[in-house]
This record gives structure tokens, sequence and C-alpha cells, in this order.
């Protein structure tokens, strides 16, 4: 069980990655990597929804009908994410200041009626929330990596105001390179894309050579002599 | 098993959809309940806060909040908060808006009786993260121009951007922003005038 729970994981945080494998979820991956910290406060989110989400639905998967399952989940969801956002509002409102805008973007994020779909109505409550965490935290990582570059290439900064999101004792991640005006290219969608291309590209590369590296592994078992 | 049979009848699916509909209903119904009362008081914290920025420190002594008065302008009614020293009104704070770039900028101001801005500060905009928003004082200080600026001083011809021959700075790449914040307060200070002796006098 426990190698069920690793490989969960493992597809949640690389094999099967939202952004970088599944493409998932590109409206919010383009619009909120400004910066990394819009993408790391926009991925916890969707990690919390995901993982209630998750939850939920594997919950009730045998009572809910496979004709209705879809308008089941939709409501489901938005009602998660607007009950999150008022409870936000309500107990957490500096950081609701900064994240407001992203919190009811999370109703539209296809990852999590696809995990829904894909996962958690066939699984298990305890492993459809091990997969919404990882997913979650998959997400979170591609946001907060696709948000550093083009923060780094676009506006010369990293983590700017992150203490905002984080409180201000997070204010040593704040760095902003001296002399750099930034390459607006990047802050706009075109350089998203563009830079979503090239970390697809060096996602791929990097699986090869593993693939490569993996043959070469198994070729030396079959036959030891030839090593 | 049974459970099976009778998800697959037909009769099932409204039931369900109902009564998924009406649990969501409820859920929506109670956190609306339960969390109504902070949003409020946050919001106002926060409308005070914002108010506190644009007015100097120590000059009102009322409840600015509570002593509003409100003013039609091109049609739309336009709340102006009255700071008051001794019964006296010394500057009125109210919201202006202009198209800017993609889409409307929301912009709060304070103006001193005689007509000088006290301060002005952006509330809300889509501009573009990275150019556009230094119109926001956290980002840029910018927005800290106007404080003390009148409808003479500078000069009539002289409200705009340096790329239209005015007083005030565009930014490298954003000219239509900061055009239609100057463009806003502007506004703001013949509005004020228009209606002086309304605010000041009641």
């Amino acid at each position: 069980m426990s190698n069920d729970y690793r490989s969960i994981i493992k597809e949640g945080l690389w094999d099967q990655n939202v952004v970088f494998s599944q493409l998932l979820a590109m409206c919010p991956a383009m619009a909120v990597t400004t910066s990394g910290t819009n993408g790391l406060g926009m991925g916890l989110a969707t990690t919390a929804v995901l993982v209630v989400s998750n939850v939920l639905v594997s919950m009730i998967r045998h009572t809910v009908s496979s004709q209705v399952r879809i308008p089941v989940f939709v409501v489901l969801i938005a009602t998660l994410v607007t009950v999150v956002d008022m409870a936000m509002n309500a107990w957490l409102h500096d950081l609701y200041k900064v994240l407001g805008l992203f919190i009811a973007l999370i109703v539209v994020n296809c990852a999590i009626l696809g995990r829904a779909e894909a996962f958690a109505v066939k699984n298990g409550v305890a492993a459809s929330a091990v997969d919404g965490l990882a997913m979650g935290l998959g997400f979170t990582g591609a946001l907060t990596v696709m948000g550093l570059l083009r923060e780094f290439l676009g506006a010369g900064t990293l983590f700017a105001q992150a203490s905002n999101l984080l409180g201000p004792s997070f204010a040593f991640l704040e760095m902003k390179l001296p002399g750099y005006g930034g390459a607006l290219l990047m802050i706009l969608p075109p350089g998203g894309f563009a830079l979503l291309g090239f970390l697809l590209a060096g996602k791929r590369a990097m699986e090869r050579r593993a693939e490569a590296r993996a043959a070469v592994r198994g070729r030396g078992l079959a036959t030891p002599s030839a090593a | 098993m049974k459970l099976d049979e009778i998800r697959e009848h037909i009769g099932y699916q409204p039931v369900l959809l109902g009564i998924v509909a009406l649990v969501a209903s409820a859920a929506l119904a109670m956190a609306a309940g339960s969390t109504g009362e902070a949003i409020a008081a946050a919001e106002a914290k926060d409308l005070r806060d914002s108010l506190a920025e644009v007015l100097p420190a120590g000059l009102a002594d009322n409840d600015f909040l509570k002593d509003t008065l409100a003013i039609d302008k091109a049609g739309k009614p336009v709340t102006i908060y009255r700071a008051r020293h001794a019964g006296a009104v010394k500057a009125a704070v109210f919201q202006v808006a202009e198209r800017g770039y993609a889409g409307e900028i929301n912009i709060l101001m304070a103006v001193d009786a005689e007509g000088h801005t006290l301060g002005v500060r952006v509330l809300k905009h889509t501009e573009t993260p990275g150019l556009g928003d230094k119109i926001e004082v956290k980002k840029d200080p910018w927005v800290k121009a106007f404080d003390g600026k009148s409808l003479g001083d500078p000069a009539p011809e002289r409200w705009g951007v340096k790329k239209d021959g005015g007083v005030f700075d565009q930014f490298a790449g954003a000219t239509i922003t900061p055009r239609a914040v100057v463009k806003a307060v502007k506004g703001g200070l013949d509005f004020f005038a228009e209606h002086r002796t309304e605010i000041t006098g009641g």
C-alpha cells in the first residue's frame, strides 16, 4: 500500500504534473504566473480546494450515478470555492486582498474537475486525499517555477511582495537584480507561452535521458558480461 | 447491490440533482450567514484605512465614514466623505474613475477646502503588471506627485503627462495609464470646484 501512495505522489508531482504533463489549467497558469509570489499563492489555494473536492467526490462516489456526475461535481466544486472565498474574505482578509482575484478563478480550473473524474470517483477517500495533495503541490511547484522565471526575466526581481502573502518574516525572500529593467515580453502572455514551451522541452529531455539510462541499465542486467 | 439498481433508474437522477443543489444552497447560506458580519467589518476597516491614507493624520476629529454626502456626477452618485475639524469641513474624500489601458481605474482622492489635493491613491485597476501598475503606491511613489496640486497649479494646459507637454511623469512603455490617472484627478478637482459650496457648506 505504501508503494501505491508513493506512486500517487510521484505521479502528481512529476509524471502527471498538471501543468507540465497534462497541460491542464493553462488559464490560471498563464494569468497568474507574472511573479513567483502570485504563482505560489494560487497554487496553495488550488491545493486546498483540490484536496477537499477529491475527498468529497470520493465520499459520494457510490451514491452519484454516472449519468449526472458532471453537474453534481460542478455544483460541489463551485460551492466549495465560494465557501473558501467567503471564509478567506472574512477571516484572512489581508491574504484575501492579495489572492482574492484568483480564488474565484479556481472554479474554472479544469484540473479540479479532471482529478474528480480521473481519480477520486474510482478510488478511496485516503488515496483521493493524497492524490489531491500531490497534484496540488505539483501544480504549486509548476506555477511557482514559472512565476519566478517570468518575474526574474521580466522584471529582474524574485518573490516580490512575498511578505504580503507569507507574512513579514519572509521578507528576506524578496530580491531585486540592480540595474536590470527587465524584458517586458516575459510578463505578457506570449512570454508565458514561450517559457512554458522551453520548460516542457526541458522536462521531455530529462525524461528521455532517464529512459535511456534505464534502458542501458536493463541491458546491463540481462548480459552482465557485456559490461 | 440494491443501490446500483436504483442508481440507474431515471427517476433517481433529478432527485439526486435536487438534493445536491439543496445541500449546496444550504451550505452557501450558512457560510454567507456566518461570514457576512466579519466581511462587512473587514471592508469597513479597508475603507477607513484607505481614507486615512489620503488624509493627513490629525486633520479630522470627526468620524468621516458617517459624514457623507451624495452628489451626482455625470448621472452617477458619488459618495463624498467629509473630514471636519471643530465642525468646519477641512477636506473631502471621494472616488473618481477613468478608463485606463485595460479597464476602469478607480481612484480615491482627498481635496482640502481650498481645492488642493491632499492625497491620491489607486484603489483598483487592471493595468498591465510590471508596466501600468506603477500607479500603485506600493510599487512606485509616482502617485504622490499629485500631493498639493490644484487646478491653478500647474496651469490647466500643463495638467498632463510630460509627453503631452504636462508636468507629470509617464512610465517607460506605459503612457495611457498615467494619462488616465492625471485626467481622473483633474476631473476630481473640477468636480470639487463645481460643488464646493455644497460640500463645505452643509
